[in-house]
């Protein structure tokens, strides 16, 4: 277990092979963090009304996954079956996006407050 | 500026976005623009993706755009569901992100070791990718699961299933999946990766099933809003894999979402993750008392319409129950009749009524019921001792009193609204059966409670009719 951990450590150097940025180990983990922070006190205020519409709207926002999809999917050298699993994986996102940005629209086109309820 | 801080540029903005769409949840008023800001965000995000890859030379363009116009048409219909099937569609769209990134972790895996990229195969992005295998697969498999439960499709059990040692077997193939992801993180590019790689993908797919037979339909709210979770960290996991600081952001923000959605469901079920994931709950307890069967007193919609057109406070207390008979559109019609004549109408939402958490919200809304009178648990059971009726459509464990009294019970300690307050209870039930967690309610006994058996959308339809006939008098 030590070694794995070591050699985890050790592997913080520069990764290439991702292309997009150049963020290293720790870094990744500072903003993991500091997204988990902010997502943490960000959702804590949603109103309990509308934990139904969060979770289709945080459904669509996890479906982000689409950009790692398509880096996959547009590799220049890749076997064809690694091609087919990106775009599986594309087709899987937009799904999410489509009808999780769709639905939770629709939901919240329905609350509505009693008329002339003051504010 | 060059193309990949452009990109960069682009990530930055719509992570922004993304923050904004959910600090724009916090009020119904403001809740839809949260949704425009989701999606600018997405689009830019795609955008920023598609002019990264054709500036670093990508291709399959062609392939790419069926896939999202593929998509686009399955995610279409999936978003004109009925609302009472919103749970379903939830747990079918938690089990669509947990594929893609289960697939892109293991086209990613199988790309660098046909490379014998050692530099791509570092430990920690191998442990990454372990990670997104893992959860997403699992996410796959748990969700699809869940969302045939919650269908109740014939050949998935409804009720949670247990066999002796299933604890056993589980921790068993979680070694298994942890000693094989530790071996491959040492040795990425040994003979024998792919075949390590596989059996840990079969054993994250058969969890995601092992993990959700146990449990019964009273504890998906939670389960939900766990695989939530787990989707958003799977995005967290493919971020560190492929170096994309978006995913991280994004995925954060989701799995943020998921447990704080799961731990608000814990508590209002008062139980702990563990022990929604490792205690099945819901067996039927046999009635201990065996010998004295213990008599309802059943009410006519005649007389309980009487008395509710008397009431100065009626309160509605909605349950998976008025979900499952639709009954929400009837509903509307006897506020409107009790608003009518007078009455005050407030209705009570238990944070676990219904399969997912603030489903009655939004079956009331679609009804039309303004959301001003959907009143949280806490802050309407100080109104219940003064309500003249409570009325009980389709609830069942969220009103038992047991779980106040009976330390026996397995909801002792459970939050509950408290219907016994109120000066008469009326409750509609389709059957003489106990609720889902198949546990005896006492509130059905008491002096004041009288049962209304039948279908909820017929029963509260008759309920409105009257008061709309004796009006009309």
């Amino acid at each position: 277990m030590p070694n794995l951990i070591l050699a985890i450590a050790q592997g913080t150097g520069g990764h290439a092979a991702g292309g997009h940025g150049q963020l290293d180990f720790m870094g990744a983990l500072f903003v993991f963090m500091l997204a988990t922070f902010i997502g943490l006190m960000a959702i804590q205020r949603v109103s309990r009304l509308l934990h139904t519409p969060l979770m289709s709207l945080t459904n669509a926002i996890s479906a982000i996954a689409v950009v790692g999809a398509i880096i996959v999917a547009a590799g220049k050298d890749a076997p064809v079956y690694v091609t087919a699993l990106g775009l599986v994986a594309i087709f899987c996102s937009t799904t999410n996006i489509v009808s999780g940005f769709l639905i939770t629209d629709r939901m919240l086109k329905m609350f509505k407050k009693r008329e002339g309820a003051p504010k | 500026m060059s193309a990949e801080n452009l990109v960069q540029l682009l990530y930055l903005v719509a992570t922004g976005l993304f923050i904004m769409s959910l600090r724009w949840m916090s009020n119904p008023e403001t809740a839809r623009k949260g949704v425009f800001s989701g999606v600018a965000a997405m689009v830019l995000a795609v955008a920023g993706t598609l002019a990264g890859v054709i500036t670093t030379g990508g291709t399959h363009y062609w392939w790419i755009l069926a896939a999202f116009i593929a998509g686009s048409a399955v995610g279409y219909p999936l978003a004109q569901v009925p609302l009472t099937a919103v749970p379903q569609r939830t747990a079918l769209s938690h089990a669509f992100g947990g594929l893609a990134a289960g697939l892109v972790g293991t086209g990613k895996f199988f790309l660098y070791y046909g490379q014998s990229n050692e530099e791509a195969l570092a430990p920690y992005i191998v442990t990454a990718l372990m990670l997104e295998i893992l959860l997403g697969f699992l996410t796959f498999t748990g969700s699809l699961m869940a969302a045939g439960k919650l269908q109740e499709l014939k050949w998935i059990p409804q009720r949670p299933v247990t066999y002796p040692g299933q604890n056993v077997i589980n921790l068993g193939l979680f070694t298994l999946a942890l000693a094989l992801g530790v071996a491959l993180v040492l040795n990425p590019l040994a003979a024998w990766a792919p075949l390590a790689f596989m059996l840990v993908m079969v054993l994250s797919l058969a969890f995601g099933v092992l993990l959700i037979l146990p449990i019964g339909g009273a504890d998906m709210p939670t389960v939900i809003s766990i695989l939530n979770a787990y989707a958003g960290l799977s995005a967290v996991a493919m971020g560190f894999v492929l170096n994309n600081k978006l995913l991280i952001t994004a995925g954060a923000l989701d799995g943020s979402s998921g447990l704080i959605l799961s731990i608000i469901m814990c508590k209002a079920m008062n139980r702990s993750f563990t022990n929604v994931l490792f205690g099945a709950f819901g067996q039927t307890q046999q009635a201990a008392a065996g010998g004295e069967a213990k008599v309802y007193k059943s009410d006519t919609p005649e007389s309980a319409a009487q008395i509710m057109a008397q009431a100065d406070l009626v309160v509605i207390v909605p349950g998976y129950g008025m979900a499952v008979a639709q009954a929400q559109h009837r509903v509307r019609e006897l506020y409107d009749q009790l608003k009518k004549r007078g009455v005050t109408v407030k209705f009570a939402i238990h944070p676990v009524a219904g399969r997912m958490p603030g489903h009655m919200n939004v079956l009331l809304a679609e009804a039309e019921i303004p959301y001003d009178d959907l009143v949280e648990m806490d802050e309407i059971n100080g109104d219940l001792p003064q309500a003249d009726v409570a009325l009980i459509i389709g609830a069942n464990d969220v009103v038992n009193p047991a779980a106040r009294t009976d330390k026996t019970s397995p909801i002792y300690g459970m939050p509950i609204i408290d219907a016994d307050k109120a000066r008469t209870v009326f409750a509609i039930k389709r059957s003489k059966n106990p609720g889902f967690a198949g546990i005896e309610n006492e509130l059905y006994y008491l002096d004041k409670t009288f049962m209304l058996f039948g279908d909820a959308k017929v029963v509260v339809g008759e309920l409105a009719r009257q008061l709309a006939g004796e009006g009309g008098h």
